[in-house]
């Protein structure tokens, strides 16, 4: 880009300048590729090692789609499947409902308290996610102690302190990207539709909501993403419980298996897939 | 003309009272839930172990009264501790350092390239971002295993097998590897916007390409260097899954540290694990907005 912009100035430029310029290119661009293989090539190698026939999957000695089979059979891991789905699902609902009603309201009022509220809300972005996850079980902890002794119910932590953690944890990306989609809005839509008799329930189902939900979907797709990948804050919040993650973990600590790269090349996939639909919404925007 | 307005004014406060009812009604009802879950959920948790940091620990490593100072004393005389801080810190700015140097040239080739492709590579940084940390930390175990793809390179090439998993040398690689993406897009967002025709200009008035660089590119993109820097370097201190299946048993982070005063330590200590992760928090805040005052001066 800095050559193309000024082409008269090369006729003048001495040959080895010239020469030097095209090989620092060069450079920069083999290693930006070797950057590119460097990211991209564990992943290629874990989906290959995914098929082989080798028992330890280490060596590529023949081609099987048998570990994808016996997923199937894994009790643990098809609940496990479905415990994290179940999560991602409400977690992502509900925090979506949360965090666009949020963002609304930061986009669309001036009140006191206001900073406070955007600091709260970008608090949980930056902090530690460790420090999230170890606050939120000694919350826990914390709260059935008190719930014991006051009414002596006894909880324990299970999928509703996950989901409830996911949830704290979601808003704020919910609230940041539909932010953003309400940040270019043209308010003399929402004008003009009142100035044509539609009442404020109206405005905003029939004007705002269609043209921010672009927005709201692409926060649901994150929330879906991080409840789905979140590790930390599970492993936390709801020990004992058994999620996809978590079971993937403690796997992968006993042995590497082609198992185990078979669930992860699936995961990979689902990962991939979410981002294509975020970024397919995004364009239509 | 006072007069006149009197009487109109009355209504009309009236009005506008009730206008401002309905407002606050409805800035409630939306603002509302979202805030007490974040205060009951987030802000609370939080409270609850800066009260636990100052309680004594059972038995059983529960928190238990009476208040004491004594968890931050050991904090800050105890080497264990004091030696944790400083590796994790160390291996936080190795790794930032190392995604600095990696990213800045890769945004800049992203951004360099025709229009066409750019939208492909810049989608090509993105997938690993979105894609699942435990899976790509993962697969770094997969290669670097003893019988692995490149201990069987190694051997090819005619060297004795080497143990490359559980080192420094593997939890640094996974931490490069999990935490690129985070510097290259607020880099990609920082240097998109920074006007190319400006280092014609210094090289018109002198200045040679490195000259052009340090002195107007790196100090006007700085805002994404210092975003990219906060994002790669949090959670790398943080950290506590690459350092435990990469680095064994071996290699200890911070997180690692505080998983296990929380949870595997015979007996845990949920106090002691409560002050650590406050003054990490806090050591990160101060050093992260002193960092982001620097920096943007220097933008100045």
């Amino acid at each position: 880009m800095i050559e193309t912009a000024s082409p008269p100035r090369t006729a003048a430029t001495p040959l080895v300048v010239q020469r030097r310029r095209s090989i620092a290119a060069n450079l920069h661009a083999a290693f930006s590729i070797a950057a590119y293989v460097f990211l991209y090539a564990p992943i290629l190698i874990l989906v290959l090692f995914s098929f082989t026939t080798d028992a330890f999957g280490a060596r590529l000695t023949g081609f099987t789609f048998n570990w994808y089979a016996q997923l199937l059979d894994d009790k643990r891991l098809v609940s496990a499947t479905l415990n994290t789905l179940q999560v991602g699902i409400v977690s992502t609902i509900v925090s979506t409902a949360l965090g666009t009603t949020m963002a609304l309201a930061m986009e669309r009022f001036r009140f006191r308290g206001r900073t406070g509220v955007d600091a709260l809300l970008y608090l949980p972005v930056v902090i530690p996610e460790i420090v999230m996850a170890l606050s939120l079980l000694a919350f826990f902890a914390f709260a059935f102690q008190i719930l014991e002794g006051l009414f002596n119910i006894s909880l324990r932590n299970g999928l509703a302190t996950v989901i409830i953690s996911h949830i704290a944890f979601s808003i704020s990306f919910v609230v940041i990207v539909v932010r953003a989609s309400l940040q270019g809005f043209d308010r003399r839509l929402e004008e003009a539709a009142q100035d044509l008799g539609a009442n404020e329930w109206q405005t905003f189902w029939r004007v705002t909501f269609p043209i921010i939900l672009p927005g709201i979907i692409g926060g649901a797709l994150l929330a879906f993403t991080i409840s789905l990948d979140d590790f930390v804050i599970s492993f936390f919040t709801g020990p004992g419980v058994n999620l996809l993650p978590i079971e993937v973990y403690s796997q992968v600590k006993r042995s590497i298996t082609p198992k185990i790269n078979a669930i992860s090349t699936l995961m990979l996939l689902v990962s991939m897939t979410l981002v294509l639909l975020s970024q397919a919404v995004q364009r239509k925007r | 003309m006072a007069i006149q307005s009197a009487p109109l004014n009355e209504p009309n406060r009236e009005l506008e009272r009730s206008l401002q009812r309905k407002q606050r009604t409805q800035l409630g009802g939306l603002l509302g839930p979202g805030l007490f879950w974040l205060i009951a959920f987030f802000a609370l948790p939080l409270a609850v172990i800066v009260i636990y940091s100052f309680m004594t620990p059972g038995s059983t490593g529960r928190p238990e009264l009476p208040f004491t100072l004594s968890n931050y004393g050991r904090l800050f005389t105890e080497k264990l501790f004091v030696n944790a801080y400083i590796r994790s810190l160390w291996m936080g700015f190795v790794t930032t350092l190392l995604c600095l140097l990696i990213g800045y040239p890769l945004a800049l080739f992203v951004i360099q390239a025709p229009p066409r492709w750019r939208t492909v590579l810049l989608f090509l940084v993105l997938i690993p971002f979105w894609t699942n940390f435990l899976v790509r930390t993962y697969a770094w175990m997969v290669i670097l295993q003893n019988n692995g793809l490149l201990n069987d390179l190694i051997n090819w090439l005619g060297f004795p097998r080497q143990t490359l998993l559980n080192t420094d040398g593997a939890v640094l690689t996974g931490l490069i590897y999990g935490q690129l993406p985070f510097m290259v897009l607020p880099l990609y967002a920082s240097i998109e916007r920074f006007d190319f025709t400006l280092m014609e200009a210094a090289s018109d008035l002198g200045a040679d390409k490195r000259q052009a660089f340090l002195r107007i590119m790196l100090p006007l993109t700085m805002p994404g260097v210092a975003a990219g820097s906060v994002l790669v370097f949090i959670p790398t201190v943080g950290q506590f899954v690459v350092s435990d299946l990469l680095g064994g048993a071996k290699v200890d982070l911070l997180g690692n540290l505080l998983q296990r005063l929380f949870q595997r330590s015979n007996p845990p200590n949920w106090p002691l694990g409560s002050a650590m992760a406050l003054i990490f928090m806090l050591v990160l805040t101060v050093g992260v907005i002193f960092y982001f005052r620097n920096t943007t001066e220097q933008n100045r």
